[in-house]
C-alpha cells in the first residue's frame, strides 16, 4: 500500500516539473514564435530528464 | 504549418485510426481461460485477481504467442541445465500446461522446471497446475500421479533459476521481425540512391529522408560537431530500434503484441551497448574532465572525482530506466482501462455493465494510445539525442 503512495507523490513532483517547464517553453515561444522548433526540442529534452526522475520512484514503487 | 509538422500529425493519425479500429482485438484476448480459473473462486477477490492476470500477461515475456483461448502461435525453446543438458521442443509439445518434458512444464505462458529431481525425464502427461502465494510470491505447483512437485519461476531478471532460457520468446521473436523489418527499409532507401543518383526520391527514400535528416540536423550535428559521422549509423540505429520497438507494442495482435522496450533486460542491454561505446571512445580530455576536473581546485577536484565516476555507471543506468519504464507504465494504464470493461461487466454476467463500461473505456483507452504513440517517438529520441550528448562530451577536444 505504501508503494502506491510513494508512486503518487513521485506523480506530483512530475507533474509540477513538467508544468513548469511547460510555462517556460510557453513564455519563450510567445516572446519569440520563430523560434518555435528549437524551444520544442528543448522544452522535450528537459521534460524526459524530469520524468525520468520520477519514474525512478515508480520502478522502485513497482519493485517493492 | 510547416511540412514536417504535417507530416508527422498524418501519420499520428493513422497510427491513431488504426489502434481505434483493434479496439475490440485487444479487449477480447485471453479473457476466457482467466474468467474461469476467477469463478473458482469468486467475489472481488476474483475480479482483482483476473485484472492483474491479464496486465502482467500482456507486460511480462511469454514463450508463446497467446492470441484467443484455442489461438496459440508456439515458438522454439531451448533450454539448458546442469542435470538434462540441452533440451529443445516447440512450446506447443508441452500442450497448454498438461504435458511435461524434462521436468519443464508450461505455466501463464511461460517455461518453469519441476524443482524435485525425481521427476521423470522424457515427455510425460502431467495433471492440473494450481497456484499459491508463499510470502507474497505466486508459486506454482504441478500434480503428476497423484504427488504435487513445485515449480521453480520462469527464468527471468531477479530470479534465479536452474535451468538457462534460451528460448526464442515473444520479445526475441519481435526484435527479429523489427531487425528485418527495419533492415529492408534501410537497404531498400540505400540501393535506391544507388541506382538513381542525384534524383528526386521515391517510395520508401522519402520516409527516410524525414527521419534520417531530423537525426542528422537535430541530433548529430549539434552534439558531435564535425565528426558526426562516425557515430552516426549508430544513433540511427538506436532511434529506428526503439521506435519500431515501442510502436509495435502498441498493436495488440500477433506478431506485434509483446512489450518489448518495457522488458528492463533488453534497455539494459542498449545501454550496455551505450556505455561500452562511450567509454571505448573517451579521449584523455574525458577521463581528465572525470578525474581531475580542471578549472576547480584542488579540494573540489578530489570531491568531485567518485561522484563523476559514479556518473559514468548512472547515466547508462537512467537511460534504461527512463525507457523501460515510460514504455511499462503506459501499457500498464492501457491495460487496466481495458480490464475497466471486464470490471463493469462482472467478468461477462451483465451486458449493459460491459457496455457501459466500454463506453466508459474506449474513449480513455484511445487517448491514451494517442499519448504512448507520443511517448514511444518522443522517448527513442531522447535515448538517441543523450547518447549522442554521451559520445560528444567523451570525444569532445578541449577548449580553453
Amino acid at each position: 500500500m505504501y508503494s502506491a503512495i510513494g508512486a503518487g507523490l513521485a506523480a506530483i513532483g512530475a507533474g509540477i516539473g513538467i508544468g513548469l517547464i511547460g510555462k517556460g517553453g510557453m513564455e519563450a515561444i510567445a516572446r519569440q514564435p520563430e523560434a518555435v522548433n528549437d524551444i520544442r526540442n528543448n522544452m522535450l529534452i528537459v521534460v524526459a530528464f524530469v520524468e525520468a526522475v520520477a519514474l525512478f520512484a515508480v520502478v522502485v514503487s513497482l519493485i517493492k | 504549418m510547416d511540412r514536417g509538422l504535417r507530416f508527422f500529425l498524418f501519420i499520428l493519425l493513422i497510427i491513431g485510426l488504426q489502434i481505434f479500429i483493434s479496439q475490440p482485438v485487444m479487449a477480447s484476448d485471453s479473457n476466457a481461460p482467466e474468467a474461469a480459473e476467477a469463478t473458482h473462486e469468486g467475489g472481488d477477490h476474483a475480479k482483482e485477481w483476473h485484472i492483474n492476470d491479464m496486465i502482467f500477461g500482456h507486460i511480462n515475456d511469454a514463450n508463446e504467442y497467446h492470441l484467443f483461448e484455442e489461438v496459440v502461435f508456439p515458438l522454439p525453446c531451448f533450454l539448458y541445465s546442469r542435470t538434462d543438458g540441452f533440451t529443445f521442443f516447440m512450446s506447443s509439445a508441452l500442450d497448454h500446461g498438461h504435458k511435461a518434458i524434462n521436468g519443464y512444464v508450461l505455466d501463464h505462458g511461460t517455461v518453469q522446471k519441476v524443482k524435485s529431481s525425481d521427476f521423470p525425464t522424457g515427455e510425460v502427461s502431467v495433471g492440473h497446475i494450481t497456484h499459491e502465494m508463499k510470502e507474497g510470491k505466486e508459486i506454482g505447483f504441478v500434480e503428476y500421479q497423484g504427488q504435487t512437485y513445485e515449480l521453480e519461476g520462469p527464468s527471468k531478471i531477479g530470479q534465479s533459476t536452474s535451468f538457462i532460457d534460451f528460448s526464442i520468446t515473444k520479445n526475441v521473436a519481435l526484435m527479429i521481425i523489427a531487425a528485418l523489418f527495419l533492415c529492408w527499409l534501410f537497404i531498400g532507401s540505400a540501393n535506391a540512391y544507388k541506382k538513381r543518383p542525384g534524383q528526386a526520391p521515391t517510395g520508401k527514400q522519402n520516409l527516410m529522408e524525414i527521419f534520417v535528416n531530423f537525426i542528422i540536423d537535430d541530433v548529430a550535428k549539434p552534439m558531435l560537431g564535425d565528426k558526426y559521422m562516425r557515430f552516426l549509423p549508430f544513433l540511427l540505429t538506436i532511434f529506428f530500434f526503439i521506435l519500431a520497438l515501442n510502436l509495435s507494442g502498441l498493436i495488440p495482435f500477433a506478431p506485434f503484441g509483446a512489450n518489448v522496450t518495457g522488458n528492463i533486460t533488453v534497455t539494459m542491454a542498449l545501454a550496455i551497448i551505450t556505455f561500452i561505446l562511450v567509454n571505448i571512445n573517451g579521449n584523455g580530455n574525458y577521463w581528465k574532465h572525470i578525474l581531475w576536473m580542471p578549472g576547480l581546485p584542488v579540494a573540489m577536484k578530489l570531491f568531485m572525482a567518485p561522484i563523476e565516476i559514479m556518473g559514468i555507471f548512472i547515466k547508462p543506468i537512467s537511460l534504461m530506466i527512463r525507457l523501460f519504464a515510460n514504455v511499462t507504465a503506459g501499457h500498464i494504464i492501457i491495460m487496466s482501462l481495458v480490464g475497466l470493461i471486464f470490471i463493469f461487466g462482472n467478468l461477462g454476467e451483465s451486458i449493459g455493465g460491459a457496455t457501459a463500461g466500454a463506453a466508459i473505456a474506449v474513449p480513455f483507452t484511445l487517448f491514451m494510445n494517442l499519448i504512448e504513440v507520443i511517448v514511444g517517438l518522443i522517448q527513442a529520441f531522447i535515448f538517441t539525442i543523450l547518447a549522442a550528448s554521451y559520445l560528444g562530451a567523451a570525444t569532445e577536444e578541449s577548449h580553453h
